[in-house]
């Protein structure tokens, strides 16, 4: 019970934090600034949750959120159908890798590791120095503002509802989620393995395109290293979530919750506690840890 | 021809092989319609080899699978379930991570679009009504969060929803292995009303007084053959367990009585789930049997003998230094990437160094000595470990065990797989080594090895249920205690 509430519980405590230490933060301005990156994020978060529900992992969401927004702030402004095809295949590459891990048996981490240099490599040849322009439509979509609620909550609100609709409620949701509690007893009642995985890892490069693209659409410009936190960020988005690596025991809702509390307490929290920029990376650290060891007590508790 | 429509399923001369192992040697077996089939026999006798084959999970190597008469030549899991063939595994397969209705799901491809989780949910919940009333359990309930009784009862309950998919026979792997009386007694009843409104059955069961009672006709199988099968009422209890153990054509491996003056204390151990005061006590020089069916307990109690040497723990006491020969030698005994000298070195690092460093050449005297003795056949001790046969590699494994300072050696189950040569050579070596006053602890599932022991330990769910001396020591004896129905 209290399990399941933690991911809103360590969201709240970080909110709680920052409205006693700057009461004017807590307003429709103030986190319209504060959740700036957190859209991004979340889908990053997302995307990283979607192969966690396969037993597997990707080290290469960072740099592929990266390569994303180099392809956004070039060919998708300056040759829009290319920009198309090109993230449309990129989704298709991952939708291969899925393919490949499970025919091969090969473990994703090391497929994904050595995909991040790729990626990497790619987003450099697009953009080989920072620069370009995101596209008109995708400034507007990202600058969009809703009466009364913030747009960054208001997106999470969407992610949050669509993702879990589709993987905690459908039908063939619980096939995906099967396949990462108990993959032996999916193919004996017929299912194709195969096939949960090469849609596990597509929905993963949809939501890591759609990251890239949320990204640019921010920032308005791109740089062949933007993304590179990404990775390490949206696996403890995940688990800060209520996931786990394995077992196929993931939320959505729970992920979205984890990528907002990320990045609350990434920079915001950090400089209201007027912690020097020096040591906020340090400190952004030791709070991930504080926040999952509770995770891990708590939950080892229940049991 | 009438005899053949009636057949649910009929397999002929069906064979399959792993490897060396000949897991099933030309079966014939087949199902009518209305009939419940008891399959019996003891561990590695073939039967779960047989029902993955009706089930679809694995294809014969030879022989031929009909359904309905009809041959299947390419035979599937999917083929399967269309044809009304389901299987409940013995290892439990539900996804933990899911609810009870989503597991329902999983098992019913028709269970999808607006409304799937309530029909699934009313589907399971109406047929755990039926089949175990005041059951307790919620079709919202997280599958790893029952008692693995509860979730034996929910996939028994699933294995019988039906949807659009027609249900014709159900394999029932072990089903009652973790239900209570109650629950047990409440299942086979509905199998009994399952049969008599026309479906099928095949019940295994290690519980004799199960198939006798509820099987229709019972098949016993033995060394993946077929060795008795006939109408449950020409069989007792007693015809089973000779029919299962073979009682003929056995002679004694080690016939002569070795000298049994008893030696000094080597192991005093208790299992932990042992309730009354029965223990297993090793003493120099001696030779010990766990025998019974497998994962009943022995592995765990070899392994907490074996921990139980570097640290103290409650209710075991071991007095010398230990080896464990490993069962599952690729993933518990082998260094893969290291030659066979080095793997044998292992468990004698402390004499084998020289300052710092290890000898190379102490290393390979050890290796040498060792490679004459158990007869290793390899050109070069050097080379990987994986250039050696099965059979050689286990015993490396040996002369990991018997090279080192260990006084107790603890054998997990070790000859799976090895052919009968190699056995042999390592039976002599282990009561060579025995007569020395080494003490062995020999888990084992092949019956005719414990004629090599002094004593046997019979163990049942955790706890050891007998302990046969020598000379009291028969087949039946083992097979009786390890089938031992609760009473």
């Amino acid at each position: 019970m209290l399990r399941g509430l933690l991911p809103a519980l360590s969201l709240a405590l970080v909110l709680i934090a920052i409205a006693w230490l700057n009461p004017r933060a807590i307003s429709y301005f103030g986190f319209n600034l504060m959740l700036n990156l957190a859209i991004p994020i979340a889908l990053a978060t997302i995307a990283q949750m979607f192969v966690i529900a396969g037993n597997e992992l990707d080290l290469s969401i960072g740099t592929f959120v990266g390569f994303v927004g180099c392809v956004t702030a070039t060919w998708l402004r300056d040759a829009p159908l290319i920009g198309i095809v090109v993230l449309l295949g990129s989704i298709a590459v991952y939708a291969l890798l899925g393919a490949l891990i499970h025919l091969r048996n090969l473990p994703s981490i090391v497929v994904t590791l050595g995909m991040s240099f790729v990626w990497q490599g790619l987003a450099i040849l697009v953009l080989p120095k920072p620069g370009g322009k995101a596209p008109d439509w995708l400034l507007s979509i990202m600058s969009f503002k809703p009466p009364y609620l913030p747009f960054p909550i208001l997106a999470a609100l969407i992610i949050a509802a669509i993702v879990h609709f589709g993987l905690m409620r459908t039908s063939y949701g619980v096939i995906l989620r099967g396949s990462g509690g108990n993959a032996a007893a999916l193919r004996r009642a017929g299912w194709s393995l195969l096939r949960t995985k090469i849609v596990l890892f597509a929905l993963t490069g949809l939501f890591g395109v759609l990251s890239g693209m949320a990204l640019i659409g921010i920032t308005t410009s791109a740089d062949a290293n933007i993304g590179n936190g990404y990775t390490l960020l949206s696996i403890a988005g995940v688990i800060l979530g209520g996931g786990e690596f394995v077992g196929g025991r993931v939320s959505p809702i729970g992920a979205v919750l984890g990528a907002l509390t990320l990045a609350l307490a990434a920079s915001p929290l950090l400089t209201f506690m007027h912690i020097p920029p020096d040591w906020q990376v340090a400190a952004n650290g030791a709070i991930l840890i504080i926040v999952l060891a509770a995770r891990v007590l708590i939950s080892r508790r229940e049991r | 021809m009438l005899q053949a429509i009636a057949d649910i399923v009929r397999l002929n001369g069906a064979e399959k092989h792993f490897g060396a192992v000949r897991a099933l040697n030309g079966v014939d077996f087949h199902v009518a319609a209305g009939e419940c089939v008891g399959l019996v026999g003891h561990n590695g006798a073939g039967k779960s080899t047989l029902m993955h084959m009706v089930a679809g999970t694995l294809r014969p190597d030879g022989g031929q699978i009909a359904v309905r008469g009809n041959a299947e030549a390419s035979y599937s899991v999917a083929r399967a379930l269309a044809l009304g063939i389901r299987c409940v595994f013995q290892e439990l397969s539900l996804c933990p991570n899911l609810s009870i209705a989503e597991n329902t799901r999983i098992n019913h491809p028709a269970l999808r679009g607006f409304g799937w989780r309530r029909k699934a949910a009313d589907l399971i919940r109406a047929k755990l009504d039926e089949i175990f009333p005041d059951h307790g359990i919620s079709a919202d309930d997280i599958a790893g969060d029952l008692s693995i009784g509860r979730r034996q009862m929910v996939e028994v309950a699933r294995a019988f929803t039906l949807t659009s998919e027609p249900l014709h026979l159900v394999i029932l792997d072990e089903p009652t292995s973790s239900l209570d009386a109650h629950t047990a007694g409440q299942l086979l009843a509905f199998v009994r009303r399952f049969v008599a409104a026309g479906g099928s059955c095949i019940l295994i069961s290690h519980v004799l007084g199960e198939v006798l009672q509820n099987a229709d006709r019972i098949v016993v199988m033995r060394d993946g053959r077929v060795v008795a099968a006939d109408v449950a009422s020409a069989f007792d209890r007693d015809r089973l367990v000779a029919a299962m153990g073979g009682a003929e054509g056995h002679h004694k491996a080690a016939a002569e009585a070795r000298k049994s003056e008893p030696g000094a204390l080597r192991v005093r151990a208790r299992p932990a789930r042992q309730q009354d005061g029965e223990e297993l006590v090793a003493r120099a020089g001696e030779i010990i049997g766990l025998a019974g069916l497998a994962g009943h307990g022995q592995t765990d109690l070899l392994l907490a003998i074996f921990s139980a040497a570097s640290r103290a723990k409650a209710g075991i006491e071991v007095t010398a230094p230990v080896a464990l020969v490993a069962g599952d030698r690729q993933s518990d005994g082998i260094f893969a990437q290291w030659s066979i000298a080095q793997n044998i070195g292992i468990r004698s690092l402390a004499r084998l160094r020289n300052g710092l460093l290890i000898s190379q050449q102490r290393e390979a005297e050890l290796a040498e000595f060792w490679k004459q003795k158990i007869g290793i056949r390899t050109p070069d001790m050097n080379n990987n470990i994986f250039s050696l046969s099965g059979g050689n590699q286990q015993k490396a494994l040996f002369a990991r065990a018997l090279g080192s300072d260990a006084e107790i050696v603890l054998m997990d189950d070790p000859m799976r797989g090895v052919d009968i040569g190699t056995k042999l050579e390592v039976y002599d070596l282990v009561r060579e080594e025995a007569a020395k006053g080494r003490t062995f602890l020999w888990y084992t599932t092949e019956t005719e090895e414990l004629d090599n022991c002094d004593h046997v330990y019979v163990f049942k769910n955790g706890r050891i249920v007998a302990n046969l001396k020598r000379d009291e020591l028969t087949e039946e004896k083992i097979i009786q205690s390890s089938f031992g129905d609760a009473a």
